[in-house]
């Protein structure tokens, strides 16, 4: 690679982070390029077409709600970083969501007074325990970690004592964000808290893509360039240093900097099978992947007698969040229902929405009808146990359904194993081996549509401005 | 660029970065973190915006000087000077 860097910055994946870095950029000037393999944007968070209409491939919430006029939180800063006004995201709130354990249940809401009376009904004494969790929840600085080796799992133990308040706490903040078995990073777990219980779920009104057109939008004005179908074939290196990228067409392209959403395993296999082999160690592969099923309804969920937004599910007598042995675990889920946020452009139909951890290893062993054959499978023993929870069978009311698996993130996003939470280990920095690539988006750490966002303006203010100023 | 004109800069500033913050009635004299939710974030685009208005660099070492509104005056004065005032919010 002779030639003069032509861009400042190459973004790989226009994804939500990739696509915040790119506003970032393109806001101060720099000549900014994102390159996307696939031919939508969005990445772990896109759409796609089935049948005459249009589903979100993961939105089940924008966590981070808060009132308009909220300062100095997440979604605040995010918005303010981006230009963005609150009115833009036409966010319409939950109603409420769930947490059901056996024998048990939690509602919260987007108001934590809720969670709190819910606490003291059905753990009277832990009401304490939760305070001082709460207590030391606000007064931990999650974006400047002090220690990222701690576990979630022992902080909660060490404020609660029941186990299984332990546990039910954990449900929606793992489903939501943990790349790790069973537990989470208490820094992630301290922001998964604050940004799922404290201030809570809401939902663009028409799903991701307005939200993804805003976006792309907002950054072509400021003069980003964004190619579609031009996957990166290689990060291309030398001593030490990026210098850019080779497409899966054959051409080069010289940057100063890379920002690579592809994920740090992705990224490092992309610099090279040396570079993969000393660098990337096979326990820090993610391991999580799921099982999502849409189901289109001839009728409104709420009018079946199912009220809650999210409802995050454990039958078993004690709750997994791992891979699970066969192809998918049943036994604990996610139910979603987007008709019940409230929205000024209601939903046409109803929808159920189902989210089950899942095995790719097993996924990836199923050839021809044997696949499409273990996914109805799959569906009727997810749909067996969801019907409990919903009150009703989804197939009774059914128009449409869809169902994905691993191998079908794994397909669209270049994801290992479609480990959408990705690597068990982030890398808050967003350092790479490399001197000027950095990470962005799930494996630097933050999750979800808000924190995948905020990482992406961060890593570009770090490593993409600032040193500009020099 | 007089004084005045340094603080109505920088006060455009402002208002295109935080849209949602009263800035009549600031003191000068008073750190701005004190009077409008400002962090390090909004500080960067300060920075970032000086430059791509008026071609000023501020290193990073030198932020501390832009904490109040006197303190932009006084330190971008030299930096300012002979340039003309450019409004995007007038």
């Amino acid at each position: 690679m002779s030639s003069p860097p032509t861009f400042d910055t190459i973004i790989i994946g226009a994804g939500m982070s990739g696509l915040a870095a790119g506003i970032r950029l393109a806001q101060f000037d720099q000549r900014v390029l994102i390159l996307e393999k696939h031919y939508l944007w969005g990445g772990l968070n896109s759409f796609f077409k089935r049948a005459g209409r249009r589903f979100d491939v993961g939105l089940h919430a924008l966590t981070n709600w808060v009132p308009k006029g909220t300062r100095g939180t997440p979604l605040s800063k995010l918005l303010r970083q981006l230009r963005l006004g609150y009115d833009d995201l036409k966010l319409g709130q939950q109603s409420f969501s769930e947490v059901r354990f056996p024998g048990v249940k939690l509602a919260f809401s987007n108001d934590f007074e809720l969670l709190r009376s819910e606490i003291a009904r059905a753990f009277p004494d832990q009401v304490e325990g939760f305070e001082s969790l709460v207590r030391r929840i606000d007064a931990y600085d999650a974006f400047r970690p002090s220690d990222t080796s701690l576990s979630a799992r022992s902080q909660l133990s060490q404020s609660i004592s029941d186990p299984q308040l332990v546990d039910m706490l954990l449900c929606p903040l793992l489903f939501y964000g943990s790349a790790r078995e069973d537990d989470v990073d208490w820094y992630q777990g301290v922001i998964l808290f604050k940004s799922i219980l404290q201030e809570g779920f809401a939902r663009p009104a028409g799903g991701i893509k307005p939200l993804l057109d805003l976006l792309v939008a907002r950054y072509r004005d400021l003069g980003g360039e964004l190619r579609m179908r031009s996957g990166v074939k290689e990060i291309v290196h030398e001593d030490g240093r990026c210098l850019g990228v080779r497409l899966e067409d054959g051409q080069e392209l010289a940057a100063q900097k890379v920002l690579s959403s592809a994920g740090w395993a992705e990224s490092m296999r992309l610099a090279g099978d040396d570079m993969y082999a000393r660098h990337v160690r096979p326990e820090e592969l993610g391991t999580l992947s799921f099982v999502e099923s849409i189901h289109v309804l001839d009728r409104e969920p709420a009018d079946l007698g199912f009220g809650a937004t999210i409802q995050f599910f454990n039958d078993a007598p004690e709750f997994r969040y791992r891979r699970p042995a066969g192809l998918v675990d049943t036994q604990s889920g996610v139910l979603c229902c987007p008709n019940n946020y409230a929205s000024e452009e209601p939903l046409r139909e109803g929808i159920i929405r189902t989210t089950s951890l899942a095995n790719p290893v097993a996924w990836r062993e199923l050839v021809g009808d044997a696949y499409e054959a273990a996914k109805e499978e799959v569906q009727t023993s997810i749909l067996a146990r969801a019907q409990e929870h919903l009150g009703f069978h989804p197939r009774d009311y059914s128009v449409f359904s869809d169902c994905f698996t691993p191998r079908t993130v794994e397909r669209f996003t270049g994801r290992i194993d479609g480990a959408v939470y990705g690597a068990s280990t982030k890398r808050f920095d967003g350092k790479t081996p490399l001197q000027n690539l950095h990470l962005i988006g799930t494996d630097q750490g933050l999750l979800g549509v808000t924190g995948a966002m905020l990482s992406g303006v961060s890593m570009a203010n770090r490593y993409c401005l600032k040193p500009s100023l020099r | 660029m007089t004084s005045e004109e340094i603080i109505t800069a920088i006060k455009d500033i402002i208002a295109t970065i935080a849209p949602d913050e009263e800035l009549v009635g600031l003191d000068t004299a008073v750190p701005l973190r004190d009077q409008i939710e400002l962090d390090s974030m909004d500080f960067l685009d300060i920075v970032m915006e000086l430059r791509k208005r008026y071609g000023v660099q501020v290193p990073e070492a030198e932020y501390g000087e832009l904490n109040t509104l006197d303190g932009c005056a006084r330190y971008l004065a030299p930096k300012l000077e002979g340039k003309e005032l450019k409004l995007v919010n007038a």
